[in-house]
């Protein structure tokens, strides 16, 4: 049951992908199959991203371990996702027109929080490993691995922009992301207190 | 509590299994559905000819199928596989265009009139929306300009709005779509009495699927298509600019009044100096006013990037 934990998430993760292979040449994502294809990469690297968020709070609040086990699964896989998704958008979208990709980001904000969020997923996933928890020692790890954080943000405004008005769902994963931060904040300040109360 | 709403110890133990399961099909399941409804050809329509002037014999037509499942009609959802899914949620009879305003001779259409009234032509046209995709779509319809004048405008018509329908049960319209209903949208009278503009009331000399605006809608091909109003039940004429949706929403953020198609200008989220085409794989150059020149008079002398 514990062994087959890690295997049944990578299966899990490996399923979006799989089922976008299969409609992609079966020619059934529709009219626009590239647009298909970078919205729904972009979708599963941001449900991921939010499962990550979640594994701590699913610790503080219902006393789970066993979520912090994939937690470095489901980040490298996110990052997996996040970089297919950027690979269709600069190459098979733009044409890897270097030109126009490079206006995109500086001229408009939703592209910029989409490069950003992946940019800061970069230094994570290279540094997810037990040899650079190692490397860097545990506490500066821990830092740089806050980043995730404002990744959440930036690929929550990223999804939103998404959409010429704010969809529903949208604003529903936004939401979530926001109360996986909270529950961090609230658990820290509480933290603070017991020390300050039992010095 | 009843024992029947008692977890059985068996699924208890296996709770973690379920968890992950349950993890991995909402991931799988909670991707947009592309599965795309096949929408039905409407009847034949009669004693349509085909403009020579307006043939675009070098651009290669879109299959049927795609000018009917890839579509923007928020009222009928906001994803493009929505209007054809809820193609059946749109009541195209009985129905009337009432043409009020700056008019000598107001009036309220039935529809059937109107598809007796005027001499239906086929016309292809480019068209390209403001996502950066485009079409090429054998519309068939008759020119806005001939419809207008059979109401007499009078000296203050010096714009034309459009209201398209809101009928209860469009699922769109009964949930949150981000945008007020009915649609609204506007032309200048000249632009709406330039020969390009088309009253359209079909499609591959069928009467106009429901997903693009049955029965009858405007297509203004130099423009964003969102201008082109789909299932049109008033036309008003006035003499203010008439407020449009799009222009309303977040004060304008999304596009001017105007929103013709020029490369130059970018979108708020995008760059709009190339298009995809449905169908082909690189993005192609988009064209000065989608590529019909012959209305560049038409704004002559004005800032197209204040008036974008």
């Amino acid at each position: 049951m514990k062994k087959a934990l890690v295997p049944a998430a990578f299966a899990a993760c490996c399923v979006p992908l799989l089922w976008l292979g299969i409609q992609l040449l079966t020619s059934n994502l529709g009219a626009n199959p590239i647009e298909a294809l970078l919205d729904g990469l972009g979708y599963v690297a941001f449900v991921l991203l939010a499962l990550t968020l979640a594994c701590t709070p699913a610790q503080i609040l219902l006393g789970w371990k066993w979520p912090i086990r994939i937690r470095k699964l489901l980040g490298d896989f996110c990052f997996f996702y996040a970089c297919l998704h950027l690979l269709t958008y600069t190459v098979i979208d733009q044409g890897f027109d270097l030109r126009a990709i490079a206006k995109d980001v500086l001229n408009h904000k939703f592209i910029f929080l989409g490069i950003s969020t992946w940019l800061l997923l970069l230094p994570l996933a290279i540094t997810s490993t037990q040899g650079w928890q190692r490397r860097l020692g545990f506490r500066r790890w821990k830092r740089l691995h806050r980043l995730v954080y404002l990744a959440g943000g930036l690929a929550s405004f990223h999804f939103l922009l998404r959409f010429k008005t704010p969809r529903l769902e949208t604003v529903a994963w936004i939401g979530v992301v926001c109360a996986l931060l909270l529950v961090r904040v609230v658990e820290a300040a509480r933290r603070r207190a017991r020390v300050i109360e039992s010095p | 509590m009843r024992s029947s709403e008692i977890t059985p110890k068996r699924l208890y133990v296996r709770r973690r299994e379920f968890l992950k399961l349950g993890a991995g099909s909402a991931l799988a399941l909670s991707l947009p559905a592309f599965a795309k409804a096949k929408v039905e050809h409407g009847p034949k329509l009669a004693g349509v000819t085909a403009n020579p002037k307006y043939a675009l014999p070098e651009e290669k037509k879109n299959a049927f199928e795609d000018i009917t499942t890839y579509n923007n009609f928020y009222e009928l959802g906001t994803d493009k596989s929505d209007p054809s899914e809820n193609a059946g949620k749109l009541q195209t009879r009985p129905w009337t265009v009432s043409v009020e305003g700056e008019v000598g001779k107001p009036r309220k259409w039935d529809i059937e009139e109107i598809l007796k009234s005027f001499p239906i032509e086929e016309r292809v046209y480019r068209l390209r929306c403001v996502e950066a995709w485009s079409m090429v779509i054998p519309w068939d319809g008759f020119p806005l300009a001939d419809f207008l004048k059979k109401h007499d405008p009078t000296s203050r018509a010096k714009y034309v709005a459009f209201e398209s329908a809101v009928q209860p049960q469009m699922p769109g319209v009964k949930g949150y779509a981000g945008i007020p209903f009915p649609y609204l949208e506007g032309l200048r009278i000249d632009e709406a009495t330039h020969p390009l503009a088309l009253l359209v009331v079909g499609l591959y000399g069928e009467a106009l699927p429901n997903p693009d605006g049955a029965p009858i809608r405007l297509i203004v091909p130099w423009k964003y298509g969102f201008k082109s109003a789909k299932s049109i039940v008033r036309i008003k004429l006035q003499e203010t600019q008439p407020q449009t949706t799009w222009n309303q929403y977040g004060g304008g953020v999304e596009y001017g009044f105007y929103a013709n198609v020029n490369p130059e200008v970018d979108h708020p989220r995008w760059s709009q100096a190339k298009e995809r085409r449905i169908g082909e794989f690189s993005r192609r150059k988009t064209l000065m006013f989608n590529g019909y020149p012959e209305v560049a008079s038409l704004y002559a002398g004005m800032d197209l990037r204040k008036f974008y």
